[in-house]
């Protein structure tokens, strides 16, 4: 049932309109991020020329930067990192900023556990992100980007590496870019396996060849950001979507998903379904829908007892909340957030109390160390949830669980310290039982 | 001191960068390509070819998990049990691991054939339990196709 594009004319998409369904329907979307993949030779520049690859590119040539960001601006697109800030808006931030250079950088590190939705665009389209990346470097007038990639992408390393020597030889990347005088270099930084580099701060402290300690805002990036000056840190998806915003126009694009925050977005599931995977859909998608409709439900025949549905920092949502559009603006309302779009989906076999205790051993083994309500918490946290799991959990412990949790809450550096708090406290609000359960019986009772 | 060829990829690298520091991180790497893991001697290297102080290098060093300060086996299992995998089993195969190959996180096994290290999540989600076997990257694991796998790392 997949048409053929139609640029600027939103009525003939199959998209959910300005409105969220929270039936069963299934959406048949022309695809934009994950264009072409299916042909195995997708990543070769070539190929991505053959579908339409690079004449974004010269068309935003055709406007000032200033314009591409006022474009961008009024397309809605926000950050896919997890924060969902407005892209155009942060872009105007770096713009008005009177130093230069400028600098751009791309956040491909993603550690959120649960997330592998960057890593298709990374290794099967990565000339979309680098045409992105140049559009981006336009606009905000910088002449230096960088792909900050996580290390344990060895394969994302090649392929990049790869495609960014083709748009080199092809005249994409360089000195005088298209011969239209415009200068863009782009390069890959491979991070070393610290998730908190992919906080924005610590990122660039990592790109200057330090330990990937966050850094006190403000100043923020867009002001004093890499080597000192402004600098935008986008995410992967986030900067893969400015090629079609360049293509189809702002108005077309803030035709898909949801209105406040529109799109098409990468919902990455994984755990107990029958069918895992990457789905590209539009942002605003019920999460029941995601689940039950496009990745064919619980696996086995089980019931549903919870979904994390934003990656592992994100508050946990019992089988009965699911009814909640998949966006940036409406999670918070529902008692979570969108994350990284990353939903692990736990069947009633699951233990919640293991599934703690396993995130808060990620956060303490993450905890840069920088500030002690993190660095002390985390370790708190993940000892009490330990010892609940294996039996020897005390009267008392569940209080102790909210006291180090609310204590950590707002009091640390950066977020990571907030959302293992959330973590516990999420699972704590829907799952108590499950914890009074392990302490009184002195077991776990899922083993 | 480096040979000519790599202080030549390194000078490359410095060359990206308004600032030679953020060559650190992917001078490291190559130490560790070229010497194996991150001595005390490899890292005097870096420092003296970056010409950075010691104490930097061997502070970013400590900071990241990829950086090895031992010596590592033959192969490296980099095997992931955050949530995801562990939901889908990841923690039998850690079981198996030591059962079948006397092999523990973070020990190489007496024959240096292979070290272990547990991750924290390598984007394999949708196909779990995952790991990566040096840069090799192979999901929906059970015991048997471990063994199968493995048999391929001599
Ligand atoms: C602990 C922590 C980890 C993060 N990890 C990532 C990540 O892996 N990838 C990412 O794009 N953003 C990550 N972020 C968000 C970034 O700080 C930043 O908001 C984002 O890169 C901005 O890009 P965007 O506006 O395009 O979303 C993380 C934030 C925190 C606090």
């Amino acid at each position: 049932m997949c048409h053929s594009r139609k640029s600027g004319n939103p009525e003939k998409r199959n998209w959910i309109p300005h409105q969220v369904r929270n039936d069963r329907q299934k959406i048949i979307m022309e695809k934009i991020l994950l264009k072409n993949i299916e042909n195995p030779d997708s990543a070769d520049i070539n190929e991505y020329i053959n579908v339409g690859g690079y004449k974004n590119l010269s068309k935003a040539f055709e406007y000032q930067p200033k314009d591409v960001i006022e474009e961008v601006k009024k397309s809605g697109l926000r950050g896919r990192g997890g924060a969902g800030f407005p892209t155009g808006m942060k872009w105007s931030f770096a713009d008005a900023d009177p130093k230069f250079p400028k600098y751009l950088v791309c956040n491909a590190d993603e550690g959120e556990p649960g997330t592998f939705k960057d890593r298709p665009i990374l290794e099967k389209n990565p000339h979309l992100l680098i045409e992105g990346l140049i559009i981006s470097g336009y606009a905000i007038r910088a002449e230096y980007g960088y792909i900050y990639l996580r290390g344990e992408y060895p394969y994302a390393k090649e392929v990049l590496n790869r495609a960014i020597r083709q748009a080199y030889e092809k005249n994409y990347l360089g000195d005088n870019v298209l011969g239209k005088n415009i200068k863009f270099h782009l390069a890959v930084y491979q991070g070393a396996g610290a998730y908190i580099c992919g906080e924005e701060t610590a990122l660039i402290e990592s790109l200057e060849g330090k330990k990937g300690q966050p850094r006190i805002k403000p100043p923020f990036p867009v002001n004093v950001g890499a080597w000192g000056m402004p600098t935008i840190v986008n995410n992967v998806e986030t900067l893969s979507n400015v090629p079609y915003i360049i293509e189809a126009g702002a108005v077309a694009y803030s035709q898909i998903g949801s209105k406040d925050c529109p799109g098409p977005k990468l919902y990455c599931i994984s755990g107990c379904v029958e069918k895992p995977g990457v789905y590209e859909l539009p942002m605003g998608i019920s999460l029941r829908n995601i689940i039950y409709t496009h990745a064919g439900g619980i696996k086995d025949g089980k019931k549903l007892k919870a979904v994390i549905p934003g990656g592992i920092s994100t508050s946990v949502l019992p089988a009965d909340k699911i009814d909640c559009p998949m966006d940036f603006v409406s999670m918070p309302k529902h008692g979570s957030m969108l994350g990284s779009g990353a939903v692990i989906v736990m069947d009633e076999s699951v233990c919640m109390v293991k599934v703690t205790y396993r995130a808060l051993k990620f956060f303490e083994h993450e905890s840069c160390g920088k500030c002690v309500p993190c660095r002390e918490g985390t370790e708190w946290l993940r000892k009490i949830l330990e010892r609940i799991e294996q039996g020897m959990g005390r009267e008392g412990d569940i209080e102790l669980l909210s006291d180090v949790s609310e204590t950590i809450s707002g009091r640390t550096f950066c977020p990571l310290g907030d959302g293992a708090a959330g973590v516990v406290i999420g699972m704590l609000k829907h799952f108590r039982h499950e914890f009074e359960e392990h302490i009184k019986n002195a077991k776990c009772i899922f083993s | 001191m480096f040979k000519e060829t790599i202080l030549k990829e390194i000078d490359d690298i410095k060359a990206r960068y308004p600032d030679p520091k953020s060559a650190l991180l992917p001078t490291l790497y190559i130490a560790q390509r070229e010497f194996g893991w991150l001595s005390h001697e490899a890292m005097h290297v870096v420092a003296q070819s970056l010409n950075l102080p010691e104490a930097m290098v061997r502070g970013t060093a400590s900071f990241y998990t990829m950086f090895k300060h031992k010596p590592m086996g033959r192969h490296l299992i980099q095997l992931c049990t955050n949530v995801s995998c562990m939901i889908l089993g990841a923690e039998r195969l850690v079981d198996f691991l030591k059962n079948r190959y006397s092999l523990e996180p973070n020990i190489t096994t007496t024959d240096r054939r292979f070290s272990l290290v547990i991750m924290e999540c390598i984007g394999a989600c949708d196909r779990g339990p995952a790991m990566l076997v040096n840069t090799d990257f192979h999901d929906s694991l059970t015991e048997e196709r471990i063994e199968e796998i493995l048999e391929k790392y001599k």
